[in-house]
C-alpha cells in the first residue's frame, strides 16, 4: 500500500501544479485570483526581460574587454582571476547585497545579475581569442589586414564555440538567479516559488516546473545561436576531429 | 554627534555604577539601528551564530561533490569503454546543469521531502556535467605514446586505465573538481530552500541588515577559496611527477 501511495501522491502534486498553470484560482490569502496562463505569461515576460537585459549588458561589457585583452595577449591574471572569483560569488548574497546596500527594483536587479554574467563571458572570450591559431593571424596580417579586421574577421569567428560556452554559462547563471529576484522586488517566475503563502504548494511546484522549462528553452536557443554563428569550416574541422 | 556623546559619558561618569560595557553597548545598538556599513562590535558578539551554518554548508558541499564525483567517474569510465554512450551522458548531465538549483530543490520536494537529502541530490546533479566533461577530456588527452609504453610493458586494459590513463588525467580531473566545488559552495547558499540550512539561511533571515550580508556572504566566498586551495594541494600531492619534471 505504501509503495502505491507514494507515486500517486507524487502524480497528484504534479497534476495540481499543471492545473495551477492552466487555470486561475483564489489565492491562499483570499480575495485575489492567482495562477492561470495570464499570470504565468506576465511573470515569464518579466523573467525574460530582466534576464535578457542582464545578458545583453554583460555581453556589451565583457565581450569587447575580453576580446581586446585576448588579442593583445595581456591581462591574463585579470581575465582568468575574474572568472574564478565570479564562480565563488553566491547568487543569494548578490541579491541580498542589492537589497541591503543599493536598493530594489528592475534596474538594480539587472546590474546585480550582470555581476554573475560578466565573468564567464569575459574569461571565455579572452581564452578563446588568445588561443586562436597564430598561423591564421599571421596569414591575415600577411595579406594586409588591419588589427581590427584581424580581430573581427579571423579571431572572433574562430573563437565562437568557446565564447558561446561562456555566454551559455552566463545565461544559465542569470536565468537561475532571476528566480530569486522577487526578493529584490522584481516579480519573476520565482515569485510562485518564494510566496508559498499566496500560491500554495501547487503554485510552488508550478513555479519550479516553469523555471526549469524556461532555463532549458533559453539554453537550447543559445545552442542554436552557437550553431548559426560557428563558421562552417570550423564546424567541419571539429566533426572530423571527433570522428 | 554620537561619538561626542559617548566620549562625554565616558569622561563624565567614570565612577557611576554603570555596566562596564554601557558605552560600547550603546554604540553597537546605534550602529545596528542605523544599519551602517559594517558593525564590527555586533559582528564580534554575534559571530557564533554563523559558525554552525558555515560548518553545515561545508559538510553539504563535501558530500555533494563526493557523490557527484563518484557518479561522474562512473559515467566517464562507462563512456570511455563504450564511446557511443558519450553523447547521451553529455546531454543528460547538460540538462541537469541547466535546471536552476532553486527549481530543482522544489521539483524534488514532493519526491524526496524537505531536508538535506534533497539538497545533496540537486547539488551533486549540478556538479556532474563539469566533472564528467573534465574526466573525459583528461582521459582523451593522455598521450598515445604513454599508452603504448604501458601496453608494451604487458599491461591489461584495466591496468592501463588505473596506472597510466587516470593518473595522467589527474590535473584535468582536479581542475573540473575545483570548478565544480567552488560553484557548489556558492549554490549551497540556496540549499536552505530545500531544508538543508547553511549560510543562506542566515542571509535570508535578515536581507536588509548590512553587517549580516557581509559576514554570511564573505564566509561563503572564503569557504569557496579554502576548498579551492585544499583541492590544489591534493592535486600537487597526486601528481609528484609534474613537479619533478619542472625542477
Amino acid at each position: 500500500m505504501i509503495e502505491l501511495s507514494l507515486p500517486i501522491a507524487f502524480l497528484h502534486s504534479f497534476t495540481g501544479a499543471f492545473d495551477f498553470i492552466l487555470h486561475q484560482r483564489e489565492a491562499q490569502t483570499r480575495f485575489v485570483q492567482v495562477g492561470g496562463l495570464g499570470q504565468v505569461w506576465e511573470l515569464t515576460r518579466t523573467h525574460l526581460e530582466v534576464s535578457g537585459l542582464a545578458l545583453a549588458g554583460s555581453l556589451a561589457l565583457a565581450l569587447p574587454v575580453g576580446a581586446a585583452l585576448g588579442h593583445r595577449g595581456r591581462g591574463e591574471m585579470f581575465a582568468i582571476g575574474l572568472g574564478n572569483a565570479g564562480r565563488a560569488v553566491p547568487e543569494l548574497a548578490v541579491i541580498a547585497f542589492l537589497v541591503a546596500f543599493i536598493g530594489i527594483g528592475l534596474r538594480n536587479v539587472v546590474l546585480a545579475l550582470m555581476v554573475l554574467g560578466i565573468p564567464p563571458i569575459l574569461t571565455n572570450t579572452f581564452v578563446a581569442v588568445k588561443q586562436v591559431d597564430r598561423d591564421a593571424v599571421g596569414a591575415a596580417r600577411g595579406i594586409g589586414m588591419r588589427e581590427t579586421q584581424i580581430l573581427t574577421r579571423i579571431e572572433l569567428p574562430l573563437a565562437v564555440p568557446t565564447i558561446m560556452s561562456g555566454v551559455r554559462t552566463a545565461a544559465i547563471n542569470i536565468v537561475a538567479t532571476a528566480t530569486i529576484a522577487p526578493l529584490a522586488g522584481v516579480l519573476t517566475l520565482g515569485d510562485f516559488i518564494l510566496s508559498r503563502n499566496v500560491y500554495g504548494d501547487q503554485g510552488v511546484l508550478a513555479g519550479a516546473i516553469l523555471v526549469a522549462l524556461l532555463a532549458l528553452i533559453v539554453e537550447l536557443s543559445l545552442a542554436g545561436v552557437q550553431w548559426l554563428l560557428t563558421p562552417r569550416g570550423l564546424a567541419l574541422q571539429r566533426e572530423r576531429a571527433a570522428a | 554627534m554620537i561619538p561626542v556623546i559617548a566620549a562625554t559619558v565616558k569622561v563624565m561618569l567614570p565612577l557611576a555604577q554603570l555596566p562596564s560595557n554601557f558605552v560600547h553597548h550603546h554604540s553597537t545598538t546605534t550602529c545596528v539601528a542605523e544599519n551602517r556599513f559594517f558593525c564590527a562590535d555586533w559582528a564580534a558578539h554575534n559571530f557564533d551564530r554563523y559558525v554552525d551554518p558555515a560548518l553545515k554548508q561545508a559538510l553539504l558541499v563535501s558530500v555533494s561533490v563526493a557523490v557527484g564525483f563518484t557518479v561522474a567517474m562512473g559515467l566517464a569510465l562507462l563512456s570511455h569503454r563504450q564511446p557511443k554512450l558519450a553523447p547521451t551522458f553529455t546531454g543528460l548531465t547538460g540538462v541537469l546543469y541547466t535546471v536552476p538549483s532553486v527549481a530543482f530543490f522544489f521539483l524534488l520536494l514532493p519526491i524526496t521531502g524537505f531536508g538535506t537529502d534533497t539538497a545533496v541530490i540537486a547539488l551533486s546533479a549540478y556538479t556532474l556535467q563539469i566533472i564528467y566533461r573534465n574526466i573525459v577530456a583528461g582521459l582523451a588527452n593522455v598521450p598515445e605514446e604513454a599508452k603504448d609504453a604501458g601496453r608494451g610493458m604487458g599491461m591489461s586494459q584495466r591496468d592501463l586505465l588505473w596506472r597510466v590513463e587516470l593518473p595522467l588525467a589527474v590535473p584535468e580531473i582536479v581542475a573540473g573538481l575545483r570548478v565544480a566545488t567552488v560553484s557548489t559552495v556558492a549554490l549551497a547558499t540556496l540549499a536552505f530552500f530545500a531544508g538543508a540550512g547553511g549560510l543562506g539561511q542566515q542571509i535570508y533571515s535578515d536581507l536588509t541588515f548590512k553587517t549580516n550580508i557581509i559576514i554570511a556572504g564573505g564566509l561563503a566566498m572564503l569557504m569557496a577559496i579554502l576548498f579551492d586551495l585544499v583541492l590544489l594541494v591534493i592535486q600537487r600531492l597526486a601528481t609528484p611527477w609534474l613537479r619533478a619534471g619542472a625542477s
